[in-house]
């Protein structure tokens, strides 16, 4: 069976500085990983280079077998929170039918039966009650809970999703990992940048450990040792470990 | 004959103003939302060599044949802007004032030279630096609808991928949508728009007709269209009232009298615009910390009476001052309690809640818990 993601000699350089070297990364179908790695480890370059966002010095992402473009639809993608002016003059139903417009095409506009399908995205998030709510109204969590359901309107196969967790309640981190536990269970493939150490055992199947370099990669009970620990965080992280 | 005469210079003056200043609203809008008012005021003073160049070039002084030239040279400038900041390490704000500038001084250059010129009338071309309204002719303005027309079905029909451009573009590239064109196309319709007003506003101030309207706008509406729509009539009333009290004032410029206009909106919507206005939100945050306050006192209130198992039971202004040690701020939140009929007070002198006081701060304590 093909990969959902695999990625091959992956170079990305900014200037003249590497931010990520020599990556090689298979992650199989239907598995929730998590990418986790010190500040300026690259991984948000990681999916961004996934997602074509970034071009790459040297090697190639396979998404599905095929090339990005190829297959974009199947990809929904859920950027960092801060990336957008929040201040944005429109409501939280318009940005979930973002997550449509690849779907819809030039020219056409989102009609009733979008409305309706962005409705139902929103309550699986529940936010359903918020859909006409301008969306500098709304706290950190629910943004995120927003950009999330514009992603799930998306139907993709692969989701690739910039630290969701970051910053948001126990109640939206619970219900996003709810989320993102009934996405694997329906066969997607989901690949998450995460940065709390404590949680990554208990919600992620496989991890990957990212500092520039690829550190390990696979089953969490096999790649999150302390070992690949300590050669990713610098030797300080065991410490934490052993005080949980 | 005079008077008809007038009148219709009055119209075709009107009419230009209103179609520039609507098209500037709306792409000002865009140009507000992506950060990108300054790249407006970098292309309008770049148009200035290239409408010096058009004419020498032409010896026409045709609107179409001086738009192309001021919009090429527009172009240019946001290409050098683009070419600066992604190949060297001058920073966008840096490379945008050295454009501006160094084709602004160009642009003057050329006007120095043209106006020895020895056969050329050159005093059509000095009016673009502040603009002139009175010069508008027929032609000018049929051009003007022309192009202005284009640029909204334009912004019409790839209206939602411009959105999505501008809240969230490397959300559109993740759903392969081709931003890099997206870009092109939309800073295009912007140089279009400000190079349809420089004959009538002027290169200097032109910048202000894509900024204002659509600052003012965005204090009246939290909906993309909405805005695009306000900030669009009052770019028009701003083109048409700047333009009529230049052309009734013998040589008042018109740029500076519709900018000033277009201030004065910008102004009175920053103070009384609902939600977003300084006035309304001061009023608002009065209204709150009052309530709150109010709601202090009668909970208060509230948990004194609690003790005797009688929710009604009254208390002496005493007792709450101690809790609420500002007099005068006490007596005057019971009565104003007083007023909304949530507490009584006795002969004595002693305050007690009333049914549907208690029943309020039921509610209250509900509402905190959850």
């Amino acid at each position: 069976m093909v990969n959902a993601i695999e990625v091959r000699d992956l170079t990305v350089a900014y200037r003249e500085r590497p931010v990520l070297w020599d990556i090689d990364l298979d992650v199989a179908s239907g598995v929730l990983m998590a990418v986790v790695g010190p500040n300026g480890a690259g991984k948000t370059t990681l999916i961004k280079a996934i997602l074509g966002l970034m071009k790459p010095a040297a090697g190639q992402v396979r998404i599905l077998g095929k090339p990005y473009r190829n297959v974009a639809s199947s990809v929904g993608y859920v950027p960092q929170r801060g990336t957008v002016d929040w201040d944005f003059p429109t409501s939280v139903l318009d940005v979930v039918l973002m997550g449509l417009y690849g779907r819809l095409g030039w020219i056409r506009r989102p009609g009733r039966s979008e409305r309706k399908e962005a409705i139902a995205a929103l309550e699986k998030v529940d936010m359903a009650g918020f859909a006409h709510r301008q969306i500098s109204q709304l706290s950190g969590g629910q943004r995120q809970r927003v950009f999330l359901a514009r992603a799930l309107i998306q139907d993709a196969r692969v989701y690739l999703m910039d630290e969701p967790l970051q910053g948001v309640d126990a109640t939206t981190e619970r219900a996003i990992i709810d989320i993102l536990h009934s996405l694997r269970s329906s066969g997607k493939t989901v690949l998450v940048v995460h940065h709390d150490l404590q949680t990554v055992s208990t919600y992620f199947d496989e991890v990957l450990l990212l500092n520039v370099r690829r550190i390990a990669s696979g089953p969490v009970s096999e790649a999150f040792t302390d070992t690949n620990l300590g050669l990713t965080y610098g030797g300080r992280i065991a410490i934490i470990k052993d005080a949980q | 004959m005079e008077q008809f005469f007038d009148d219709y210079t009055l119209r075709t003056v009107t009419l230009g103003t209103a179609i520039l200043g609507a098209v500037s609203g709306a792409l000002g809008t865009f140009a507000v939302l992506r950060r990108q008012s300054l790249l407006g005021d970098a292309v309008s003073h770049a148009a200035l060599p290239g409408i010096g160049l058009a004419f020498i070039l032409t010896s026409s002084k045709a609107s179409l044949v001086l738009m192309v030239g001021a919009g090429l040279a527009g172009w240019l400038a946001t290409a050098v802007v683009l070419l600066v900041t992604t190949s060297t390490r001058v920073k966008y704000d840096s490379a945008l004032g050295l454009v501006l500038s160094v084709f602004f001084g160009a642009g003057l250059v050329l006007l120095t030279f043209i106006q020895k010129y020895p056969n050329a009338n050159q005093a059509g071309l000095d009016s673009f630096l502040f603009g002139q309204a009175a010069s508008l002719v027929v032609g000018d303005v049929i051009t003007m609808t022309v192009l202005g027309g284009i640029v909204l079905v334009a912004l019409l029909l790839f209206w939602k991928e411009f959105k999505l451009l501008a809240f969230d573009p490397e959300f559109a590239h993740s759903l392969v949508l081709p931003v890099r064109w997206l870009d092109i196309g939309l800073t295009t319709l912007l140089v279009v728009a400000i190079v349809i007003g420089l004959q009538t506003v002027g290169v200097v101030l032109m910048s202000a007709m894509i900024i204002a309207p659509a600052a003012a706008a965005r204090q009246w509406t939290d909906n993309l269209g909405v805005m695009a729509l306000i900030s669009m009539v009052t770019g028009a009333l701003c083109g048409v009232g700047g333009a009529l009290l230049s052309t009734s004032t013998s040589n008042l410029p018109t740029g500076p009298t519709i900018v000033v206009c277009a201030g004065g909106f910008v102004v009175v919507s920053m103070l009384i615009a609902p939600h977003r206005g300084i006035i309304w939100q001061q009023v608002r945050q009065t209204v709150q910390n009052r309530k709150l306050k109010s709601e202090a006192v009668l909970l208060d209130l509230f948990e004194l009476a609690r003790k005797h198992d009688d929710l009604g039971y009254p208390h002496m202004e005493t007792a709450l001052r101690v809790i609420h040690p500002k007099r005068g701020t006490l007596y005057r939140q019971l009565r104003r309690l007083e007023g909304r009929g949530l507490v009584k007070m006795y002969d004595s002198g002693a305050w007690a809640l009333t049914p549907d006081g208690i029943l309020v701060c039921k509610q209250l304590l509900d509402e905190r818990i959850r």
